[in-house]
């Protein structure tokens, strides 16, 4: 709780964030380079798919990352609408953008994985549909918080929104399953899929991590001009951008 | 103290109705535009029975949650802005109990004559007749959820630019599981799937969950709007 308090000031977490940016986006980029070398050259073609599989290296990340960025975005909110913490709100507030491009990416590469595998761009598989409510979720948190100008009354408001959200989705998902099981098309599914290879799972374990520390960073540049725009009538923030122009 | 308490509620539900019925016009919006959107399907799909049986369940549910979501800015607004609600806000009664009392007489006014006017619109739309019970009965059992949910945006958004459209796209997302089963309870009992009884039993779980959650947390939205 201490070191809330030390480093939950918004100038303190300004520099903190400062630091560990550099360090953050390069675990980023070799995790990243890594992870890419490893799942288009290393990992062999699959027997089935062939190459297109390859999309999964990317898909598959960004639609955990869609889920875990929501699930972090309503317990920093909650966090900051229980203990009136400003920098929660502020992590809150920038969490969503990313969730919400994680969601588009994972929404588009899955559909163009679709094309090869089912032969068109868009089914109305369960999980790409619970994807596309998850990302309409994610508008509705940041158009609320851009419609309410006074920050914590727009903090608060979007902190119950998120927590009925998160109560929420596990209900939605498994009504989209349900829904989609009674109207199981025949078609190919992946839902069946054969058991990972060791040879695949390596490099998509590594690209998890690095949309994970992706995340991080971005997390952190983007609280940090959030900060410099909340403060922007403090010293601190006067003197910093004096100094540089 | 319990006595106390429901007195309050029926006040403000007695209230409430009174209001409503006074301004009939904003009750009558919603089912008119429920009964002109279930109008204007067979018009763009085309007049086969066939075709229009299939898409009813959907077309009359979607319909209906459109209805709903329309009727929910009448929901606290008028009472935001000629101040009563703050003066809810500051009676010795828990706030979600009152809130409770508000979203149940709103129900009465718009989610009841919604569900009993839909058999009328299920001839229109070549609904077997034997699905009809199910429909009246999916719709009373979902309409209290939509409006249980759709009262914690209506609270978020009170006094914020757009609010009208933005209470609309906040709660649609949160609809899905209801419209689903709704809509898949009318069309088992058209005879194209299972019985409709699972339907209707998890229906009837959302509504019991939304009625355990959704006062509570649409009075904490209230108390932040109105901070």
């Amino acid at each position: 709780m201490k070191l809330i308090h030390k480093y939950g000031a918004p100038k303190r977490f300004y520099d903190l964030a400062g630091s560990m940016v550099p360090w953050l986006a390069a675990l980023t980029a070799v995790l990243m380079v890594v992870g890419l070398y490893l799942g288009l050259y290393w990992a062999p073609r699959d027997y089935q798919q062939g190459n297109a599989y390859r999309i999964m290296f990317i898909h598959v990340p960004n639609a955990w990352m869609s889920m875990m960025a929501y699930v972090a975005m309503a317990v920093l909110a909650a966090a900051g609408y229980i203990w009136n913490m400003r920098l929660a709100d502020i992590l809150a507030k920038v969490t969503a953008p990313l969730g919400a491009s994680f969601t588009l990416t994972a929404l588009v590469t899955g559909s163009l994985w679709g094309k090869p595998m089912w032969g068109t761009y868009w089914v109305w598989d369960a999980r790409l549909t619970s994807e596309l409510i998850l990302f309409f979720l994610y508008v509705g948190y940041m158009a609320l918080q851009a419609s309410i100008d006074d920050p914590r009354r727009a903090a608060h408001a979007s902190a119950i929104l998120a927590i009925v959200g998160v109560v929420n989705i596990p209900i939605i998902h498994y009504s989209v399953y349900w829904w989609h099981t009674l109207h199981q098309p025949a078609s190919l599914t992946l839902t069946n899929q054969p058991k990972i290879y060791i040879t695949m799972l390596i490099p998509l374990i590594m690209m998890s991590l690095a949309f994970m520390f992706f995340y991080l960073t971005m997390l952190c540049v983007r609280a940090r001009s959030e900060i410099l725009w909340r403060e922007r009538n403090a010293d601190w923030v006067r003197k910093l951008v004096g100094s540089r122009t | 103290m319990i006595a106390d308490l429901l007195g309050g509620m029926r006040a403000v539900f007695v209230r409430e109705l009174l209001v409503f019925w006074r301004r009939s016009t904003e009750v009558m919006t919603a089912l008119v535009f429920f009964v002109i959107v279930t109008t204007l399907f067979p018009l763009a799909i085309g007049p086969e029975r066939r075709e229009l049986m299939l898409v009813a369940p959907g077309v009359l549910w979607v319909a209906a949650l459109l209805a709903t979501t329309l009727s929910l800015n009448h929901l606290f607004a008028s009472d935001y802005q000629d101040g009563s609600l703050e003066q809810v806000l500051m009676s010795p009664y828990p706030l979600s109990a009152m809130v409770l009392a508000k979203i149940a007489a709103h129900w009465v006014l718009t989610g009841l004559p919604l569900a009993l006017l839909s058999p009328l619109l299920a001839i229109q739309m070549a609904l077997p007749t034997k699905a009809i019970g199910t429909l009246v009965g999916s719709l009373l059992l979902g309409t209290p959820t939509l409006t249980l949910i759709g009262a914690v945006p209506a609270a978020l958004t009170l006094g914020v630019r757009g609010g009208g459209v933005l209470v609309s796209l906040l709660v649609l997302p949160l609809y899905t599981p209801v419209l689903i089963f709704g809509a898949e309870a009318v069309a088992a009992s058209a005879g194209q799937g299972f019985a409709s009884v699972a339907h209707l039993s998890l229906l009837g779980a959302f509504l019991a969950l939304a009625l355990s959650f959704a006062p509570w947390a649409s009075s904490a939205a209230l108390r932040v709007s109105l901070d």
